[in-house]
């Protein structure tokens, strides 16, 4: 046992390489969940409606993003539309598949916010003589945006955490990706990866503390 | 699209690469489970204090990809030299990974036991076992299974990061015959179906659970 001998150094000479890697990963998981969103909020207000048009694609759009794995949702977008003479890159692909899936778990987040502010608001929104949608910006969207903040940061988190499965469609810029490349190089696949692992860690704890920052400075009355 | 060639051998080889996803998913739910329950009643029991190694450890587990856990798991193993295969590596870290979220859930559900009920059912006599198994135990369920059914779904879905490892679980499955048949949409939509067919009668009804047992409290 442990006739193996650690060659932390190797991993710490690659550590700049690493952090350029970092700042591609916070990219990518930065976009997907502005894109997402965006998108849940669409989606929520879908759900919502009476109409089975905008209903039923909704509900589809969260239900399988939901009920299939986030992996397999990047593969889609990699292989799946490759059948549809569609290529997108490594990033395009992991980009698409981590928003589809931001979407659709932040689309059940704001639908149960939006439950907790009631309709009277609305209402009296409407009868100030606001239209239906500045009413929703400006009454119904903050409000929602302050009980999600939270749950939201937490899929931030769940998004950094997943951005790391853009390796396993080629993905070579990102932390894990070059983590992967510089392993394949020499071969430390133990130090190499836990460096990315306290890396991953730090990110997604700084995260943790900035949302519990913002939320004390943001919401303090 | 019509003219496929996808035979009768591929879709079994797909569920069998299901069975394989659906193995992993039991013994790492299993023993997370266990895990979880004892560090759950530990850290509602202990004083926050105490058990601050431990809740370090499981929030590893939570911060850290998964896939990082299964490549230093799969390496360190090797490297220690113990000669475990990959599936055996997969179920471990699936397990300590699930435990970490079950701990949260079993101390949440703990908690929302009114201390006022525990301290009745200790003043008429019952012993700390009792306590927890017949007071505790029946009331912390009821706001605990529901999330604990999104868990094991969560698990299920994160366990095709095992393909990592060169397990062939059902995803792993479907990008060999992709591989080999050049169709992928058609090929993967099959592997969504049955992802899907698995996870969704199950989250319906832990939704399910969750609305009606709160019109009881």
């Amino acid at each position: 046992m442990f006739e193996y001998t650690f060659q932390w150094r190797q991993a710490f000479r690659a550590l700049p390489q690493m952090l350029e890697g970092a700042l591609v990963t916070m990219q990518i998981s930065l976009l997907s969940m502005a894109l997402g969103v965006a998108l849940a909020i669409l989606l929520a207000v879908g759900r919502n409606s009476k109409s089975i048009w905008l209903r039923a694609p909704a509900t589809a759009w969260v239900e399988v993003a939901r009920n299939t794995p986030a992996l397999f949702q990047i593969y889609m977008a990699h292989f799946g539309l490759g059948s549809f003479g569609i290529y997108l890159s490594p990033f395009v692909a992991l980009l698409a598949g981590i928003t589809f899936n931001n979407a659709g778990y932040l689309c059940e987040t704001f639908r149960g916010a939006l439950r907790a502010i009631p309709e009277t608001q609305v209402r009296a929104g409407r009868s100030l003589g606001m239209g239906p949608i500045k009413a929703f910006r400006l009454i119904v969207l903050p409000q929602m945006f302050r009980i999600a903040f939270l749950p939201t940061m937490n899929q931030m988190v769940w998004a950094i955490l997943m951005t790391s499965l853009g390796v396993t469609v080629g993905m070579n810029t990102d932390l894990t990706g070059v983590t992967q490349a510089l392993n394949a190089r020499t071969f430390r696949t133990f130090e190499l990866f836990a460096l990315a692992g306290v890396v991953y860690y730090c990110i997604a704890k700084a995260v943790m503390l900035g949302a519990r920052l913002l939320a004390w400075r943001l919401f303090r009355y | 699209m019509f003219d496929t060639g996808l035979s009768l051998n591929d879709i079994w080889f797909m569920l069998k690469g299901a069975g394989v996803t659906l193995a992993i998913t039991f013994f790492a739910v299993t023993g997370g489970t266990v895990m979880g329950l004892a560090f759950g009643v530990l850290r509602s029991h202990v004083s926050p204090w105490a058990t601050l190694p431990l809740v370090f450890v499981l929030d590893i587990f939570r911060s850290v990809p998964l896939l990082i856990q299964l490549i230093l798991a799969n390496a360190f193993q090797a490297i220690a030299g113990l000669q475990i295969s990959p599936f055996t590596t997969s179920c471990i870290v699936l397990a300590l990974y699930t435990s970490a979220y079950c701990t949260e859930i079993v101390r949440g559900a703990i908690d929302a036991v009114p201390p006022v009920t525990r301290r009745a059912a200790r003043s008429l006599g019952l012993t700390w076992g009792q306590d927890m198994t017949q007071i505790v135990f029946p009331m912390a369920l009821r706001v605990g299974l529901p999330s604990w059914i999104g868990l094991t779904l969560g698990v299920m879905k994160d366990s095709a990061l095992v393909l990592w490892l060169g397990i062939i679980e059902l995803l792993r499955a479907s990008q060999i015959i992709v591989t080999r048949l050049q169709e992928p949409m058609l090929i993967l939509m099959i592997a969504g179906a049955i992802y899907f067919a698995i996870s969704f009668p199950i989250a319906r009804l832990g939704g399910h659970l969750e609305r009606k047992w709160q019109e009881n409290d």
